[in-house]
């Protein structure tokens, strides 16, 4: 019993730091030499948590950024989508944000010189939450993407 | 007969445990708010920081003050509605010996610090904190996250997140109008 308990308030902690944005694991991506191929990457907070756009509109906020280390791909662009504006309690003026599910797409482009076979890219996503009373510190997490070029 | 009721019982600790852990009522917040009695007081850890100028500052150097240690930083939206109240708060009690102590935990350190508080012409010590300096509180996990210290130097209330300038406003006064354990004569 007494397991349980240390493992249920593990778990607990756990939850509280590390809860607040789900990345879904990757599709495999074909990528066809000479080709420019996209890949998605789908977010889901937990509801009444709110993550910064990759604009924000106040300097001191940080940015939702997502980058890539993908070689022998190079990345061409990084499109995230519309933000939200939303008027949080503890602000004048409202928010450019990300809340639910939001999906990130990331353009790669193949050499053709490329070389035939499997790859592992790694994305590495920095955001920051918070929600109507409190914020959490700045976080990364890596996102691991399979690549078969062809 | 007996197991049952025992998984049961079992089951609804876990249970409330888990809603313990993972949610923040309304109820909790208010619990947090309150000063906690006496006996009940752990000393604040202390450590050394420096301030904007280069200063190292102590916190056992503001014993026999009330202290309203708080952990911040300049991307925290809620802690920015509170330290306008903290900057009222300094000016209204610091004769009766209050002092306010804003720790920023920004990892840009004072490139992202000295220009906000500057900017927000902030009227109390403000000091560089990092992760080692949450650890001897526990770890902050969230920001805003405040400490009010009685007079002797002992964590009185903690708040995590953004709660009412009404409960520190209570908290300070009221840990402004108790004596310290040794004007007490200790305890």
């Amino acid at each position: 019993m007494k397991r349980i308990l240390l493992g249920v308030l593990a778990a607990g902690a756990v939850f509280a730091q590390t809860g607040v944005l789900t990345i879904a694991p990757t599709t495999k991506l074909v990528a066809k030499r000479g080709t420019t191929v996209a890949a998605k990457v789908h977010g889901q907070l937990k509801p009444g948590y709110h993550v910064n756009s990759n604009t924000p509109n106040d300097d001191y906020l940080i940015p939702l950024k997502l980058t890539w280390s993908a070689e022998p791909l190079s990345v061409a662009q990084v499109v995230f989508p519309k933000p939200q504006t939303e008027k949080a309690s503890f602000s004048e003026k409202p928010l450019s944000v990300f809340t639910g599910d939001f999906e990130i797409e990331t353009k790669f482009k193949v050499p053709s010189n490329a070389p035939s076979g499997p790859a592992i890219a790694t994305g590495k996503l920095r955001y920051q939450a918070c929600n109507d009373r409190m914020c959490l510190p700045p976080k990364t997490i890596e996102i691991p993407l399979t690549v078969m070029v062809n | 007969m007996l197991k049952p009721s025992r998984s049961l019982f079992g089951a609804a600790i876990i249970a409330g445990i888990i809603v313990t852990a993972c949610s923040y009522s309304g109820k909790e917040a208010d619990a947090l708010a309150a000063v906690k009695p006496d006996k009940d007081r752990k000393t604040a850890p202390n450590f050394t920081l420096k301030d904007s100028n280069g200063t190292p500052v102590k916190l056992s150097d503001y014993r026999g003050k009330v202290v309203l240690l708080n952990f911040w930083a300049t991307w925290c939206g809620p802690c920015k509605v509170e330290i306008p109240w903290f900057m009222e708060f300094e000016n209204q009690f610091k004769d009766r010996g209050f002092a306010v102590l804003g720790v920023s935990m920004d990892e840009d350190g004072w490139d992202a610090v000295k220009p906000y508080i500057a900017d927000k012409k902030v009227n109390y010590r403000v000091l560089l904190g990092d992760d080692s300096t949450g650890d001897l509180y526990g770890g902050i996990e969230s920001l805003p996250t405040t400490f009010v210290i009685d007079r002797d130097g002992r964590v009185a209330s903690t708040h995590i997140g953004l709660v009412s300038k009404k409960d520190y406003e209570a908290e300070i006064n009221t840990l402004l109008n108790m004596s310290t354990k040794a004007a007490a004569g200790g305890q």
